[in-house]
């Protein structure tokens, strides 16, 4: 059971980071459907940059601004020339899935330097590792995971503990009175939503890099569209997203986890489990009451000034 | 000025076009191929597995013909759309080819089509792993691949300590479980307590899933991961958990520390055989079936994490297979279920192989 909690975390870290990086994007008032592209396009841009330079690091910079690329394409056709939201997602996922096959084929089947698996080897985090129970399942992971920790609960203390966090919520809840209070509306919206890229790059990039170290076509293969419906099961709160993320981690590894005890039934209707949660949770959580469970008010409209 | 540059640049490209006709006269005439071989690939030709394996096939058999066969591809088609399979086919022979190679079961309806469409009844069509031919022109191929698998089988069986062996398999269907039930019987030959564990991840190549599913194998204590399926993410796995793997379709040590060795397929042996009887006039279709014996099949070179002794076994057992003394399916063999498949003495022939449905004892 233990083991099995473990491979969950690892299975689920991607999905934390397309989720949070979807929860900041959508809190200023963006939905943002190209979250797949954004991972495919962070997940080639980590695994090139760690063939080339054989520095983890680097490979982190360049899955982050692959993502956050992408993400100011959208941000400048949305924010800036106010092009409807969803078409324009729908369309950075396909510029993001061809720009990956493209940029990816001749790296087709090659493997992450050695340099760079050892960073991202399962190492021990100090004395937490030694807590009964839990410690083996959350700290015994790689770097990457532990990353995914710092960046669930920096985002928290962020969105309900400062100034800065407040005001982005304000931008997306109600885009006019945040202006007249002299927020700076687009400058909110433009930072929020490369960051929430960034995020969403560096998901695609544990993919590429940490879980599976060879390059593949469709390495995110459906994951983005996961982590927008899972934005609602969180009801965009980013530690909720943690448990959503560790959830269907879960659940995307658990029919091969019955079979190799000995269970026999058919991988495609277990393949079908993660995709029918996540329609009934979309619908559960959309019947509970609470303004919360909405949304942003003014998400996917675009803002005019002089509109008011 | 003007005038002078003019002419000095008239001058010397007469000049060289001229330079460049005599050149042509000198050199060799180049030799034009008798024949080009069209292939059509379901994934890219660096996939590291099955594409790779048949596109290292085709560049193996060029280099036997010496410049007298050239081979084209097109890589990445999808082979459940059989329309797309039939415009790359047909894009093919309108490139000049001779001879079209379908490297994947999906493309056997459009092969079909082609080589029955009567625009095409002097070319060849070559389909790997269907069932399907005429009379003239079109052949399917494959070969027993469960040969090498029994004797991976029993490199596994001899190394294993915990007696559980993994094995990640693509679905279940009637080819995978034959070598599922091929390398248990190897194991079982030489380690009769040995169980064989089946995860099926529902597709032929998928890289996080049959990482993860090589994953939770280890984690309910399997030490040896083998795999029917197209990445070597299995391999990884793995290494990353210190146990051993044995990879599939290529000799492809992904994992060093791991890896054992691999069944894999000649594709050469069989594209050079059909190749020549074409050239030759002799071409026609029978279902080629290759083995150990004719080269189609073999396993790769044991690594050194392979003890000698093992390695002696293993070749020994395969000598007989080469030689025709023992067959895979041969002797008393067990179902699951507790039906006898097999008695002692007997051997199952190729019919029998493919009509088993189901896994042997000892595999689950």
């Amino acid at each position: 059971m233990q083991s099995f909690l473990a491979t969950c975390i690892v299975a689920g870290t991607p999905l934390l980071f397309a989720i949070i990086g979807e929860i900041i994007t959508e809190r200023s008032g963006s939905l943002n459907l190209g979250v797949e592209g954004m991972m495919l396009l962070g997940a080639i841009a980590g695994f090139a940059t760690a063939m080339s330079t054989q520095n983890p690091y680097a490979a982190l910079l360049g899955a982050g601004l692959a993502g956050a690329g992408g993400a100011l394409i959208y941000a400048i056709l949305t924010v800036t020339l106010r092009a409807n939201q969803t078409v324009t997602g729908l369309t950075l996922t396909i510029f993001g899935t061809g720009v990956a096959s493209f940029v990816g084929q001749p790296m087709l089947g090659s493997t992450v330097p050695a340099e760079v698996s050892a960073f991202f080897a399962k190492r021990a985090a100090g004395v937490l590792a030694d807590i009964p129970y839990v410690g083996p399942i959350l700290f015994r992971q790689d770097l990457f995971v532990y990353f995914g920790y710092i960046i669930c609960i920096f985002s928290a203390v962020y969105l309900y503990r400062t100034r800065l966090g407040l005001n982005l919520v304000a931008v997306g809840e109600n885009t006019a009175a945040a202006d007249a209070s002299g927020i700076n509306v687009n400058l909110y919206k433009y930072t929020h939503i490369l960051i929430g890229g960034a995020l969403c790059g560096l998901g695609g990039a544990y993919l590429s890099i940490v879980r599976i170290p060879i390059w593949q076509v469709d390495v995110v293969a459906g994951r983005g569209w996961i982590a927008v419906a899972l934005v609602i099961f969180a009801s965009w709160n980013p530690l909720k997203a943690f448990f959503a993320a560790m959830l269907f981690g879960g659940l995307s590894i658990l029919g091969l986890r019955l079979q190799a005890m000995g269970f026999s039934f058919s991988q495609y209707l277990v393949d079908m489990i993660p995709y029918l949660a996540t329609i009934l949770i979309v619908i559960l959580s959309t019947r509970k009451s609470g303004k919360g469970n909405l949304g942003p008010a003014n998400m996917s409209r675009p803002y005019f000034r002089e509109d008011r | 000025m003007k005038k002078i540059f003019a002419l000095v640049l008239i001058l010397a490209l007469a000049l060289g076009s001229f330079a460049a006709c005599g050149g042509g006269e000198e050199q060799p005439e180049v030799t034009e191929p008798e024949l080009t071989v069209g292939f059509i690939f379901i994934g890219p030709i660096n996939d590291g597995g099955y594409t790779q394996a048949h596109y290292e096939g085709a560049v193996r058999m060029k280099e036997h013909f010496e410049g007298k066969v050239d081979f084209k591809y097109i890589e990445n088609v999808n082979d459940s759309d059989t329309q797309a399979s039939l415009t790359a086919g047909q894009n093919l022979l309108d490139q000049g080819c001779d001879v079209i190679v379908g490297a994947s079961f999906g493309f056997m309806e459009a092969l079909d089509q082609l080589a029955n469409s009567g625009d095409y009844d002097d070319k060849y069509f070559l389909h790997f792993s269907g069932y399907m031919a005429n009379e003239t022109n079109f052949d399917n191929f494959f070969g027993s691949i469960d040969e090498a698998r029994y004797l991976a089988g029993m490199v596994a069986g001899s190394m294993t300590e915990s007696n559980k062996l993994g094995y990640v398999g693509a679905m279940p269907y009637t080819e995978v479980m034959i070598g599922i039930n091929a390398y248990t019987l190897g194991a079982q030959s030489v380690n009769p307590d040995v169980e064989v564990s089946v995860v099926y991840i529902g597709s032929w190549g998928d890289p996080e899933k049959e990482l993860a599913a090589a994953e939770q194998l280890l984690a309910e204590g399997c030490d040896i991961i083998t795999q029917h399926s197209d990445s070597t993410g299995p391999q990884l796995a793995a290494q990353d958990a210190g146990a051993y793997a044995i990879g599939y379709n290529l000799a492809n040590p992904a994992a060093p520390n791991a890896y054992l060795t691999a069944p894999i397929w000649h594709h050469d042996a069989y594209y050079i055989y059909a190749v020549e009887n074409i050239l030759a006039g002799t071409f026609k279709p029978e279902s080629y079936y290759g083995t150990m014996a004719t080269g189609y099949i073999a396993l790769a070179p044991m690594s050194d994490l392979v003890p000698a002794e093992v390695q002696q076994l293993v070749e020994a057992k395969k000598a007989e297979m080469v030689a025709g003394t023992f067959a895979p399916f041969s002797g008393y063999i067990e179902n699951a279920d507790g039906t006898v498949l097999c008695e002692e003495g007997q051997s199952l022939d190729r019919g029998q192989i493919w009509a088993i449905g189901q896994l042997v004892k000892g595999a689950k």
